[in-house]
């Protein structure tokens, strides 16, 4: 049997079960009808109601705040009355504001720009007095992180890099093929993913892999307090958390960047023989269009943004808020920050290479 | 009267750990029961079988009437449960914690579903922090909300797993008149797991006492009873806080 409502002259009768799974088509019912007779005198009669449980008195209470008005209570079982009145007093009184969320912390440019600054000067600071820290730092852990971020990612570097490769050489053999340069495929291929491309798509991919993991642990620990723990007790976060994975970053980008590069060839390779090229000619024509310098230029680019995408996921996690949307939100920013920094740093890079004639 | 849980042989064992074994016992509805023991005794592991999330090794129990072994929903239609840490939605508010299985299980409007969400609240004395998340509150708050969101269908029995433990005295025995204001309005049966003696004999009604080294249940009765009058070396040093 569900709650029903029945209506007379300035009466009201709830009968049935009035709790919350019969609720749901009374409810409105039950509102409309006590504020039709606002300014009225109304009785509301419950000698029908089987049952009132706390849904089936908030619905009380909201009937009495919809009337506005004297509403006269009959019928109520001691146990109802016992729970209305345990209820009013618990509740804030009529008209009372209700309760805002709590206030954020600012989040504005100029408060961003801050806690990047604060957070680069402590790594600094960090990296400074490291000497003197090498005790906090743990071979172990560090060696676990190398792990994540190196070989646990080669297969995807492999992968990705390959499949660049192969991509790149049939989108541009198809223009190349129409002056007769289709070996000149190799240069074009062997340029980008040397100078350009290998460096950029290690860069997307330790952010995506890499910067968002430690941004995810470190906001994992600054939700649990391991962070504040780690500060009383005199250790540095930025020596103990941050350098290890910077450096990790740092020590696994040129293997990472080797095996893009080797993979990439192999591709654009695949697809040269396909076109009828031997193998020679193509390892002839990449190694007479690229110079140690590009290879250097790839590889000090892949450090710089090695060291960036650590410092973004590490700053991303150990700034990160209470709770675990605040884990959540740590990894996004870890990831949509190291992407736009590595292009950040790309151009400025071209610019200076440009400058520099290289 | 019919027991609202009636537990009969319950074991459980671990690969080749018993936890305990050949525990039995009866609930009457309207009680505050308390399942003590020392640490490791297999008090929350004996609350998981009665939810059903963990059946039992062997032997039976039943939950108003239901098997925690066959009807698992219909049990847990009836039971309310706070878990140790409070277990609330950390992404989601307490008004909309509390408000959840008001929109899973009813009908309700929205309107209506934060009405009674508020209320539920104002019951457990928390009706500032609605719009506040779990992270944002005291460990004493997040035991009282987590209360207010097992109450939200008001289940018949609400089960309570450690809700005094790490709270000051002041909170704790708020938290003991709440239960028993509870009871006394709502009718609710309350099975408290727990090793606070304070909270235990103030309101615990009858106790089953577990330990590790029987691997099983040692006594079952009332606590200032046993207090008194047990002769059981653990049980005395348990109540008179000593050891044995």
């Amino acid at each position: 049997m569900s709650a029903s409502l029945a209506q007379a002259d300035k009466r009201i009768a709830l009968a049935g079960p009035l709790t919350a799974p019969g609720l749901g088509r009374l409810w409105p019912q039950a509102i409309s009808a006590a504020r039709a007779a606002r300014g009225t005198p109304l009785t509301l009669d419950l000698s029908g109601a089987t049952i009132v449980d706390t849904s089936g008195a908030a619905l009380i209470l909201a009937m009495e705040t919809a009337h506005g008005g004297p509403l006269t209570l009959t019928g109520a079982t001691p146990r109802a009355a016992a729970l209305l009145a345990q209820l009013r007093a618990a509740m804030p009184p009529p008209g009372s504001p209700r309760p805002s969320p709590t206030p954020q912390p600012g989040t504005g440019l100029l408060q961003n720009a801050k806690i990047r600054v604060e957070f680069f000067g402590a790594t600094v600071l960090a990296l400074l007095g490291l000497p003197a820290r090498l005790r906090f730092l743990r071979g172990a852990g560090f060696l676990r992180i190398t792990d994540r971020a190196g070989l646990q990612a080669l297969p995807l570097v492999l992968m990705l890099g390959f499949l660049i490769g192969l991509i790149l050489a049939f989108q541009s053999a198809i223009p190349m093929r129409q002056y007769g340069a289709d070996l000149y495929v190799a240069n074009l291929v062997s340029l980008s993913l040397f100078r350009e491309l290998g460096p950029l798509l290690v860069a997307v991919i330790l952010a995506g892999r890499t910067g968002s993991a430690f941004a995810a642990e470190l906001g994992t620990m600054q939700v649990n307090e391991e962070i504040a723990a780690l500060t009383t007790m005199g250790i540095d976060p930025a020596s103990m958390l941050v350098l290890p994975r910077m450096a990790a970053a740092m020590l696994v980008m040129p293997g990472l960047l080797a095996a893009m590069d080797i993979a990439g060839l192999l591709g654009m390779a695949v697809v040269l023989m396909l076109l009828g090229f031997p193998l020679s000619a193509i390892a002839q024509q990449i190694l007479s269009a690229s110079h140690p310098a590009d290879l250097l230029l790839g590889l000090s680019k892949g450090l710089v943004f090695a060291a960036a995408l650590a410092l973004i996921g590490c700053r991303a996690g150990l700034t990160a808020g209470n709770g675990p949307r605040a884990v959540g939100e740590a990894a996004t920013s870890a990831v949509v920050g190291g992407i736009v920094a590595t292009i950040l740093i790309d151009g400025v890079f071209a610019v200076m290479m440009y400058r520099l004639g290289l | 009267m019919t027991p609202i849980i009636s537990i009969r042989g319950a074991t459980q064992i671990f690969g080749t750990r018993t936890i305990f074994k050949d525990v039995s016992f009866d609930i009457e509805q309207g009680e505050i029961f308390a399942i003590l023991g020392g640490s490791g005794c297999g008090k929350s592991t004996l609350l998981r079988q009665i939810i059903g999330l963990l059946p039992p090794t062997a032997g039976q129990i039943t939950v108003a009437g239901h098997s925690v072994t066959g009807d698992v929903a219909a049990v847990r239609r009836t039971i309310g449960v706070m878990f140790q840490s409070g277990a609330l939605f950390g992404s989601m508010t307490l008004l909309e914690n509390v408000a959840l299985p008001l929109a899973v299980f009813t009908d309700l409007p929205a309107a209506a579903r934060e009405e009674v969400a508020r209320i539920k609240l104002a019951l457990v004395g928390l009706s500032d922090a609605a719009p506040r998340l779990p992270a944002e509150i005291s460990g004493g708050m997040v035991k009282r909300a987590a209360i207010a969101r097992a109450l939200a269908l008001d289940p018949p029995i609400l089960l309570l797993d450690e809700p005094s433990a790490g709270l000051d005295p002041i909170t704790s025995a708020g938290l003991d008149r709440l239960i028993l204001e509870l009871r006394a309005t709502l009718g609710t049966t309350f099975v408290l797991v727990t090793h606070e003696l304070p909270s235990i004999l103030a309101i615990a009604g009858r106790c089953a006492m577990l330990d590790a080294t029987a691997q099983g249940l040692i006594a079952l009765g009332q606590p200032r009873e046993l207090q008194a009058n047990s002769t059981i070396p653990m049980v005395k040093a348990f109540f008179n806080r000593e050891m044995p």
